[in-house]
């Protein structure tokens, strides 16, 4: 944390305050701003990061916050996608292929807000249940429960013919969400994430985090103020499935399991894990990576020809890329602290650094 | 009563595949804390090894024509080689990582190793046939028993025999059970790290070769992914057998196996696609009683 701790925080002003927050809300509408003038193909690109972003976001709220590893956040992504669909897909193919929606369901049609509300509501009540369970577990055994619940849900989401058409994926999901629509909700997700990380619960689950016994014999609910968490960041995670199924405008349950799980993962890693600038930064580096190598492979004209990198080094790249960024900065790229609030003065910074916590 | 029977003998062989494994996961957890996702990677290699590059759908077995006793460490070797390469590249500058760093870090090295077999092999699933001539049947009773299985089973009790006897009667396995407890400590004490943990990729190496082999003969067909869930239950068998035990990460393994071929061979027809889904609702359960794992180790108590 890098929040003016207690004796500067009282002279602090507000907008030190929120500094951190104004910041990368001030980068991400710059860059939606620049990017909404560019090809149709830049504004694809450019939505798929936002939700991306909204979706490392709510991981990080958790993951950052708790210092639990969590492979279970794409499960929720998928629940959040496939509540999301079943509300607004045209009734006439949810009859004759999703015979098992109940009727409230099967027999309308909703509007695109009420499905992405409903689609993070459900994640979230599941959430509930899960970490109503599996909260008290720490370390390897959290992580491994929550793998376990990705897991399930990919079983459930792909076999379960008569609610997800299973293989055979809903389509017909409207096509709605552009740049704009993912600026709103990823400028939501990042305010949302930066008051939970400043509010008292935050500041609970974080020193449970740094040190889980002290943090109890300080009186605090270690396995409350996770279960908030956690339900918080899926429900932000429900959010963004329900926007890239109205993004793609087609679902499959494959869509949300290992891959995806390991590019989010990945982002808020190369980042730096334990802060929201890490959460963003990560995004942004590891899109441009993947853009970067994507164009070379695709070919670049150098003096006359063509010359174009081999298929496949677009993943290859981008492995090597990630392992690299992990070897020389173990920390994450903005070792895992907030934006620095510019004007100080350099000694006086350097005084009010706190270390990353791992 | 047979069906049970052969139910248990199929159960027993998976669980040997999955013990392997877990062994594999578990020695590198015991020692570098490190949760390795390239271990499926390690099995997928293996079995790639023995065939031709190439992009055919049939798979012309290459080193695999060879005869057993110049193929397996052939093979064997191979797979150590690329062990110990990922471990001097990527794990090497990252020993004083944190866990989620590593365990990312082994997602990159799994990524790049798979997407290095789709552009050697292509992304098609190919068939193989590797040692056709074990799948004749014993019969034992009235129990049919593939001889393959039985050669599984032995295969894995001989391994977890060897290893057992490295870690406990030689000089290097005491080094290395020393390390698991207490890295830092076997350090003072003269105990050399990377060697250390250039044996424990080694061996990771070698149980990563028993599976593909055991595996592949069974299956026969390969694919880029192949590893990855045997991977995946290899974890979940550690951590509920008990992170960082290896007799813990056996017995994880051979419970994940009897408790998938159980629910493969009892749940009702209707039920059975979601057969992972209960699989893994159990392994949720198992951490929710006893978080630690089936077999306790004091090495993961943290201390205050």
């Amino acid at each position: 944390m890098t929040e003016p701790l207690v004796p500067h925080a009282a002279r602090a002003s507000l907008l030190r305050r929120y500094w951190p927050l104004l910041a990368l809300c001030a980068l991400i509408s710059a860059i939606v701003a620049v990017g909404s003038l560019g090809s149709e193909q830049m504004q694809v690109t450019m939505t798929e990061m936002l939700i991306r972003l909204i979706v490392v976001v709510g991981i990080y709220l958790f993951i950052g916050n708790s210092g639990i590893l969590s492979f279970g956040h794409i499960g929720f992504m998928c629940i959040g996608a496939y509540a999301a669909a079943w509300a607004t897909v045209d009734p006439a193919w949810k009859q004759m292929m999703l015979t098992g929606l109940p009727d409230f369901l099967q027999q309308n049609q909703y509007g695109f807000l009420p499905a992405v509300a409903g689609g993070g509501l459900l994640a979230g009540l599941v959430a509930l249940i899960l970490g109503t369970a599996i909260m008290r577990l720490s370390g390897i055994a959290g992580s491994i429960a929550t793998f376990a619940f990705l897991a399930i849900v990919n079983s459930v989401y792909s076999n379960w013919e008569s609610v997800t058409a299973g293989t055979s994926s809903i389509i017909g999901v409207p096509n709605v969400v552009g740049p704009w629509v993912a600026w709103a909700f990823a400028i939501g997700a990042l305010v949302l994430a930066f008051a939970f990380q400043v509010s008292r619960w935050g500041i609970m689950l974080r020193a449970s985090r740094d040190d889980e016994v002290a943090a109890k014999s300080s009186a605090i609910g270690v396995v409350k103020v996770r279960l908030i968490a956690f339900v918080v960041s899926a429900v932000i995670a429900g959010v963004a499935g329900a926007l890239y199924g109205h993004f793609l405008g087609i679902l499959t349950a494959d869509t949300f399991y290992l891959g995806m799980t390991f590019v989010t993962l990945a982002m808020l890693v190369v980042g730096g894990i334990g802060s929201l600038t890490g959460a963003v930064t990560g995004v942004l580096v590891v899109t441009l990576v993947v853009e970067l190598l994507r164009h070379l492979e695709a070919g670049v004209p150098i003096a006359g020809s063509t010359v174009h990198l081999p298929q496949g080094s677009q993943e290859i790249g981008l492995g090597i890329v990630m392992a690299l960024i992990m070897v020389f900065r173990p920390t994450g790229l903005t070792r895992s602290r907030e934006v620095p609030w510019p004007f100080t003065r350099r000694a006086r910074r350097r005084k009010m650094e706190v270390a990353p916590a791992r | 009563m047979i069906g049970l029977l052969q139910n248990l003998v199929d159960a027993a062989s998976l669980g040997s595949l999955y013990a392997l494994a877990a062994l594999g996961v578990g020695l590198l957890f015991g020692i570098l804390r490190l949760v390795n996702f390239a271990h499926g990677d390690f099995i997928s290699i293996g079995a790639y090894a023995l065939i031709v590059p190439s992009f055919e759908v049939t798979a012309q077995l290459f080193i695999g024509t060879w005869s057993w006793w110049l193929m397996i460490p052939t093979i064997t070797l191979i797979v150590v080689i690329v062990a110990l390469i990922s471990d001097a590249l990527v794990f090497r500058p990252l020993r004083r990582a944190s866990a989620p760093t590593l365990m990312i870090a082994s997602f990159a090295v799994s990524y790049v190793i798979q997407t290095g077999i789709l552009l050697v092999y292509g992304a098609r699933p190919k068939a193989a046939n590797l040692w056709a001539g074990l799948d004749t049947p014993l019969m034992v009773g009235d129990v049919r028993v593939p001889l393959l299985q039985v050669i599984t089973i032995v295969a894995t009790l001989v391994l977890m025999a060897a290893l057992t006897l490295f870690l406990k009667r030689t000089r290097y396995g005491t080094m290395m059970r020393a390390a698991a407890e207490d890295f830092r400590m076997a350090q003072y004490l003269g105990v050399r790290g990377d060697f250390v943990i250039g044996l424990a990729f080694a061996i990771s190496g070698v149980l990563a070769t028993a599976v593909s082999l055991l595996y592949l003969s069974q299956t026969g067909t390969l694919s880029p992914t192949m590893g990855v869930p045997l991977a995946l239950f290899a974890f979940v068998a550690t951590v509920i057998g008990g992170m960082g035990s290896l007799l813990g990460a056996v017995v994880g393994g051979f419970v994940v196996g009897v408790v998938v071929i159980m629910l493969q061979a009892y749940l009702p027809a209707d039920l059975r696609a979601f057969r992972d889904a209960f699989a893994f609702t159990f392994v949720i359960l198992i951490l929710l009683v006893r978080p630690s794992g089936i077999i306790r180790t004091r090495a993961l108590v943290e201390r205050v």
